[in-house]
C-alpha cells in the first residue's frame, strides 16, 4: 500500500496549454523510462527538464518535458516524476493510462499529501486536513460508485465476475469436498470458461480504448419542441468538437447519446430528438424524468425557434428547465423573428440566452464557450473524478485480463487446480474492485447454493 | 444452596475436556503452569460425538499445524486410527489433505492417559456452574458440588454443552451431546457476567449395528496402502486396517423422507439455532437439490471393539421410526437396526467478535475461550483454538506477550482471524479456500513453518526439535547437491524417451530438470549417481514442491510481504475511534467494537473501507509523533 507508485493528473481539467502528470513512489523512474524516449541520450540530471516523446510502443503519443526528482528532497520524500504534456483530456488520459499500464496505481484524492505527511514532510498541524481530504473523496467516490453500479460497465463486469466465481466454485468444491458425489471439472472446461471471460474482458477494454467506455461526462440534455433544431445542434457540435465517439443507443431506448469533448470537457450529450416527434414532448420529458435522464442532467440546453411565437408547450418546458443548470438557445435567428424574448426572460431570468443559427453557422462558438464557462466558474459541480475512475477501471480490467490469461496458460500446461486458481482468484479480486465486492463470501455462497454437500 | 468449600488454587483452569479443552490443558501444563482441567464426565475426555475421523480438507492442515507446535491431536490420532487417506492427492500439493478414520474409544483412552500422566496437569470431574469474577477479572470457578477452585486465568472450552437441547422428530430433550449431561447453570452465570450468547445448531447421523448391514451390496472403501501419518514424530506405525463402505439413497428413500417432513424438528420450526450450510440434514438436501436422484452414504466403523457404524451423509432430525424406515430402503441396509438415532443439537455459544486474537474476552481480561463455544465446528478447529488459548493462558500466567499466528503463517491464524475479525453467522468450518496464501500453507510444510515457534513457546520437546533440525539439514544439503549435479545427456534422454518427452541436447542440472512438471525424483533414481541413500520421502517432497512451483510460491511470498507490512502497523488499544471525524460512522462503530490490533486486521473488518484505512494510517502517524 505504501510501497507502490501512484500517479495522477495534477493540473485542472480544461484546455490549458500544458497539463502535468505526477507520479510518486519507488518505481516512478523505472515506470517513466518504460514509455518516455528522451530526444538526447545525454545523461540526465536530477531535477532537470528533459525534452522527449511519450511512446506507446512505436507510436508517438505526445511531445513532452519530463523532470525526475530523486528522493528525499521531494514533496512526498519519494522519487517523483512530472510529465509536462499538451493540455486537454486526450494526451493526459493516454499518458496516465501508459503509467498505469507500466505498474503505477491511480492516486486516491489527497494521496500525495498523505504520503508527504506519512514520510515526515508536512507537520502535525496539517494532519487533520489531510484526513479530511481523504474522507471527502470517499463520500464523493461513494456516490460515484453508486452511479456506476447502475451503469453498463458494472453490469458487464459483474456478469464476467459471476462467471469466474462460478468457475472457481466448481474447482473449489472438488478441492474442499473431494469425496462428494460431484464430478471434478475438467481442464477442458476450465479453459473454455477462461477463454470466454478473457474475451469478454478484452472486448470491454477494446471499447475502453475507443473511448466508448467513457459513459461518464457532463450529462447534457437537449430539449425543445419538434423541429426546433435539436438534431442539427447535436450534429453541429459533433462536427465542431473533437468527438470522442459516436454511439447509437440500444434498441430499448429511443434516446441518442453522443460523447464529445468541448474545450477539454468530456460531455455526454443526450438528444431527445431521438424521441419520435409525433409524441407530446412535455409528456415525453415527464417520461424521461421518471427515467431519471432529465433529472440527472448536469446541464440542460433548451432550444426555441425564433421564427415562431412561444407556445404553451414551450412554457411547460420552461417550468421544468427552471430548476436546472440551463442554457437557452434561440435558433433560426436567420428567419423572420416571431419570438418574444421578454417572455423567456420573465420565466428564465437567470439563464444565459444565446441567439444562434445552426443553418448559417452563427453562434455555435458562443454555445461552447457558455458550457465551458459554466464548468470552470463552478456553476456546475463537475470534476475529473469521473474521467479518473474510468482510467482506474481500465487499469483494473487490464490486471484482471492478465490474470485470466495466466490462469488460461496454467490450465493449458495442466498445472494442478490449486495453482490455476491463484490467478482466477486474482482476476475476480480486480473485477470486484470495480463493483466493490469481496471474493470469499460470494465464493462460499456459490458453493453452498449450487452443490449438495455435507455429512 | 450448596455449601461452597475451598478446593485449592491453580495457575490456570480449563473448563471442558473436549478437543479444545485437552489441547488447552496440555499446552498450559507443558509450559510449566499448574493447570486444572474440569470435565462434566471424565469418560467423555476427547470424545468424538460426531464423525469417527480426524482431518480432511483444511482440517488436516490444522492437525499438522497443531502437531508442529507441540500439540497432541496428531500424535493421538496416529495411535488410534483405523485407516487413512490423503485426499486430493491427484491435485496440487497445497490441497493435499490427510484424513484418518479413528477408533473413537481408543482415541479417548489414549488422550485420557496422556492427560493423566502430564506433569502440572490435574484432571478432575465436575460441572462448573459459576465463574467467579472480581473487579472485572476471574478468580476461580465453583462446581455443582460446591468446590471452589481458585485461579486467575481461566479457559472456557464448553463445546456444545451449554444450554443444549437435542431434537429427534418431535422429541425435544434437554441434554448435551451423546446423551451426556448439559450445563444450564453456567449459561445463567455467563449472562450475569454480560457475556452475549448466541444459539447455533448442528447435527449428527445415526449409528447402526454392523451385524445388520449387508456389505455385499455396498462398495468397499480402503485407505491408502502407503499411508502417511499426522505427527512429525512418527515414521511408521503398523496398521490392521478396517474398511469403510459406500452406498446410495434412491427415489424410495426420498419418498419416505419427503412424506414425513412433518416429523422433522428442522421443518416443524422447533429449532431456532443457525445450522451450518456445509452440513445440511438429508431432508434439507432433498428439498434444496430436488434434481439429485441419489445421495451417497459412507458407512464408517466407530472402532475396533464396537459394532456401531456411523452413517455419513445421513444427518437428520427426523423421528426415530422415520429414520429406520428410510434407511431400510437403502441397498445393504434393508434389515438395519439403529443403535443410536440421529439428532440435531442446539447450543449456546459466544460471538467470537467479543474475543481478541489471543482468544481472550475483550471485556474480561484473563478469561480465554476456545472451540465450538466460539462458534466454530469440528474437532480440529476446536483443538487448534484450544492450543492457542492454552498457550496464551499460560503466557499470561507467566506475564509474557501473547502468541498470535497470522494469516500468512498458518491455517490456525486464518481460523482465528476469521472468527474474531469477521465473525461468523454459522458454525465455522475450515476450508482451504479460506486461506489467501494456500500455496504457502501446505500440510507438507507445517513442521517447517511452525516448529521453531513451538520451540520458542516451550512446547516442542528436545526430541522433536532434534528431528526437525536433522530434516532441515537434509533439505539444505540436498538442495545444494542438486543445484550442482549435472545429469548426463545420454542418461537423461533415456529417461525422457521412456516418458515420451522431448530430448535434451546437452547435460542438464538436476535442479533444472526437476522444474519440469512431468519429471519427479523417482524418474531419475537410476541416473542420479550421487543421491544420498537416507533421503526421506518427506525431504524429496519438500524439494520437488519448492522447485516445481517456484514462480507461484514467489508470487505468494510477495503478497505476504505486503500483508505483513500492514500487520506490523500496530493500532494502540486506547484509540478513541469516535474522535476521528474523518472516519465514516460505520467504521468508527466497527473499529470500536472489534479493537483491531493492527492496520491489517482493521482492513479485514467488514464496514471498514480502504479510505478509512488511509485515514487510520495518517491518524497513526499523528499519534506516534504526539506520543514521542
Amino acid at each position: 500500500m505504501i510501497t507502490d507508485t501512484i500517479v495522477a493528473i495534477s493540473t485542472p481539467l480544461g484546455e490549458g496549454a500544458i497539463g502535468i502528470i505526477r507520479m510518486s513512489g519507488h518505481q516512478a523512474f523505472e515506470i517513466v523510462d518504460a514509455f518516455f524516449r528522451p530526444a538526447s541520450h545525454k545523461a540526465r540530471v536530477n531535477r532537470e527538464l528533459v525534452y522527449g516523446h511519450i511512446m506507446d510502443g512505436d507510436v508517438v503519443v505526445d511531445e513532452v518535458m519530463v523532470v525526475k526528482m530523486a528522493a528525499p528532497n521531494t514533496y512526498t520524500r519519494e522519487p517523483i516524476v512530472e510529465i509536462n504534456c499538451h493540455g486537454g483530456i486526450i494526451p493526459l488520459r493516454e499518458i496516465l493510462s501508459l503509467a498505469l499500464r507500466h505498474g503505477a496505481r491511480l492516486a486516491e484524492k489527497g494521496e500525495f499529501t498523505q504520503r508527504a505527511f506519512l514520510n515526515g514532510r508536512i507537520d502535525l498541524a496539517q494532519a487533520e486536513s489531510v484526513m479530511d481530504l481523504i474522507s471527502a473523496k470517499t463520500r464523493r467516490g461513494f456516490d460515484l460508485a453508486l452511479n456506476q453500479l447502475e451503469g453498463y460497465l458494472s453490469s458487464r463486469v459483474r456478469s464476467i465476475r459471476d462467471n469466474l466465481i462460478a468457475l472457481m466454485a466448481q474447482i473449489e468444491v472438488g478441492i474442499d469436498y473431494p469425496e462428494e458425489d460431484i464430478e471434478d471439472i475438467t481442464y477442458h472446461e476450465i479453459s473454455a470458461q477462461l477463454m470466454v471471460s478473457s474475451e469478454q474482458i478484452s472486448k470491454l477494454l477494446e471499447n475502453a480504448n475507443n473511448g466508448k467506455i467513457i459513459r461518464e461526462g457532463l450529462k447534457t440534455v437537449i430539449v425543445g419542441k419538434p423541429n426546433v433544431g435539436k438534431s442539427s445542434l447535436m450534429n453541429a457540435l459533433l462536427r465542431d468538437s473533437r468527438a470522442i465517439v459516436t454511439e447509437i443507443a440500444g434498441t430499448t431506448r429511443d434516446l441518442i447519446e453522443e460523447f464529445l469533448n468541448i474545450g477539454g470537457i468530456p460531455i455526454k450529450l443526450v438528444d431527445t430528438a431521438g424521441i419520435r416527434d409525433t409524441e407530446d414532448i412535455v409528456e415525453k420529458i415527464g417520461v424521461e424524468r421518471s427515467k431519471g435522464v432529465f433529472n440527472e442532467a448536469d446541464l440542460v440546453i433548451f432550444m426555441l425557434n425564433a421564427s415562431e411565437s412561444i407556445t404553451d408547450e414551450d412554457l411547460q418546458i420552461m417550468e421544468l428547465v427552471k430548476e436546472k443548470h440551463a442554457i437557452v438557445l434561440i435558433n433560426k435567428t436567420d428567419l423572420p423573428q416571431m419570438i418574444d424574448e421578454a417572455v423567456i426572460n420573465e420565466h428564465l431570468h437567470d439563464k444565459k440566452i444565446i441567439r444562434i443559427s445552426i443553418e448559417k453557422e452563427i453562434g455555435l462558438v458562443d454555445v461552447e464557450k457558455a458550457i465551458q464557462e459554466m464548468v470552470f466558474s463552478n456553476q456546475i459541480d463537475y470534476n475529473q473524478n469521473e474521467l479518473v475512475s474510468n482510467s482506474r477501471h481500465i487499469d483494473l480490467l487490464k490486471k484482471a485480463l492478465v490474470h485470466c490469461n495466466e490462469a488460461y496458460s496454467a490450465t493449458s500446461n495442466q498445472m494442478p487446480y490449486d495453482f490455476i486458481e491463484v490467478d482466477i482468484k486474482d482476476a475476480i479480486l480486480y473485477l470486484g474492485q470495480i463493483t466493490g465486492e469481496s471474493v470469499e463470501k460470494d465464493l462460499l455462497n456459490n458453493i453452498f447454493s449450487n452443490f449438495c454437500l455435507g455429512k | 444452596m450448596v455449601r461452597v468449600f475451598d478446593a485449592g488454587q491453580y495457575d490456570c483452569i480449563v473448563v471442558g475436556a473436549g478437543h479444545a479443552g485437552c489441547e488447552a490443558a496440555l499446552a498450559s501444563a507443558r509450559m510449566g503452569v499448574s493447570t486444572l482441567v474440569l470435565s462434566i464426565n471424565l469418560d467423555s475426555i476427547a470424545m468424538m460425538p460426531c464423525n469417527p475421523s480426524i482431518g480432511g480438507t483444511g482440517k488436516g492442515h490444522l492437525v499438522k499445524e497443531i502437531d508442529a507446535l507441540g500439540g497432541e491431536m496428531g500424535i493421538n490420532i496416529d495411535k488410534s486410527f483405523l485407516q487413512s487417506k490423503m485426499l486430493n492427492s491427484s491435485k496440487g500439493p497445497a490441497v493435499h489433505s490427510l484424513r484418518a478414520q479413528a477408533d473413537k474409544n481408543q482415541y479417548h483412552r489414549e488422550m485420557k492417559r496422556v492427560m493423566e500422566n502430564t506433569e502440572n496437569l490435574y484432571v478432575k470431574q465436575g460441572e462448573v456452574k459459576e465463574i467467579v469474577i472480581e473487579n472485572g477479572k476471574p478468580v476461580g470457578v465453583i462446581t455443582q458440588t460446591g468446590a471452589f477452585y481458585k485461579s486467575n486465568v481461566i479457559v472456557l472450552a464448553t463445546g456444545t454443552y451449554l444450554g443444549s437441547k437435542i431434537f429427534i422428530g418431535d422429541a425435544i430433550i434437554n441434554s448435551g451431546p451423546n446423551g451426556l449431561a448439559a450445563s444450564y447453570d453456567l449459561v445463567e452465570n455467563m449472562k450475569a457476567h454480560d457475556i452475549e450468547l448466541r444459539r447455533f445448531k448442528t447435527g449428527t447421523p445415526a449409528r447402526v449395528d454392523a451385524r445388520t448391514l449387508d456389505y455385499d451390496q455396498m462398495e468397499i472403501q480402503w485407505g491408502d496402502k502407503d499411508y502417511e501419518l499426522f505427527s512429525f514424530m512418527h515414521d511408521h506405525i503398523a496398521l490392521d486396517e478396517l474398511p469403510c463402505w459406500l452406498t446410495y439413497t434412491n427415489t424410495r428413500t426420498h419418498e419416505v423422507i419427503l412424506s414425513n417432513l412433518d416429523k422433522s424438528g428442522m421443518f416443524t420450526g422447533t429449532i431456532e439455532g443457525t445450522g451450518p450450510r456445509y452440513c445440511p440434514s438429508i431432508e434439507t438436501k432433498l428439498i434444496r437439490f430436488t434434481d439429485k436422484e441419489r445421495h451417497q452414504l459412507f458407512i464408517e466403523p466407530e472402532g475396533r471393539d464396537t459394532n456401531e457404524m456411523y452413517v455419513q451423509g445421513m444427518s437428520t432430525s427426523m423421528a426415530e421410526d422415520v429414520q429406520l424406515a428410510f434407511m431400510r430402503t437403502i441397498p445393504g441396509m434393508q434389515r438395519v437396526e439403529i443403535m443410536r438415532p440421529a439428532y440435531a443439537i442446539e447450543y449456546d455459544c459466544v460471538n467470537p467478535l467479543d474475543l481478541t486474537l489471543s482468544l481472550e474476552f475483550k471485556k474480561i481480561p484473563n478469561l480465554f475461550s476456545a472451540g465450538q463455544f466460539n462458534g466454530s465446528s469440528g474437532y480440529e478447529e476446536a483443538a487448534a483454538q484450544g492450543l492457542i488459548a492454552g498457550i496464551n493462558a499460560a503466557l499470561r500466567v507467566k506475564g509474557e506477550a501473547p502468541f498470535i499466528l497470522d494469516r500468512s503463517e498458518a491455517y490456525i491464524g486464518v481460523l482465528i482471524d476469521d472468527l474474531v475479525t469477521k465473525g461468523t453467522d454459522e458454525p465455522y468450518r475450515m476450508m482451504t479456500s479460506r486461506s489467501e496464501y494456500r500455496l504457502l500453507l501446505r500440510q507438507d510444510n507445517a513442521d517447517l513453518r511452525l516448529t521453531e515457534k513451538g520451540r520458542q513457546i516451550g512446547l516442542v520437546t528436545d526430541e522433536r526439535y532434534h528431528r526437525f533440525k536433522t530434516k532441515m539439514e537434509m533439505i539444505n544439503n540436498e538442495m545444494s547437491r542438486i543445484s550442482k549435479v549435472i545429469l548426463k545427456m545420454d542418461d537423461l534422454n533415456r529417461v525422457l524417451g521412456a516418458l515420451e518427452l522431448p530430448e535434451v541436447n546437452q547435460g542438464v542440472k538436476m535442479i533444472d530438470i526437476l522444474k519440469r512438471t512431468e519429471i519427479f525424483y523417482h524418474h531419475l533414481s537410476d541416473i542420479d549417481y550421487t543421491r544420498p541413500e537416507d533421503l526421506t520421502k518427506d525431504v524429496i517432497k519438500q524439494i520437488e514442491v519448492t522447485i516445481k512451483y517456484e514462480g507461484y510460491i514467489k508470487k505468494q511470498l510477495q503478497q505476504v510481504e505486503k500483508f505483513k507490512a500492514l500487520e506490523e502497523k500496530k493500532l494502540p488499544e486506547d484509540i478513541d475511534y469516535y474522535s476521528i471525524d474523518s472516519l465514516r460512522l460505520e467504521a468508527r462503530q466497527k473499529l470500536t467494537d472489534i479493537k483491531p490490533k493492527s492496520i491489517g486486521q482493521a482492513s479485514r473488518i467488514s464496514g471498514v473501507s480502504p479510505a478509512d484505512i488511509s485515514v487510520l494510517l495518517v491518524y497513526l502517524e499523528q499519534y506516534r509523533r504526539r506520543g514521542n
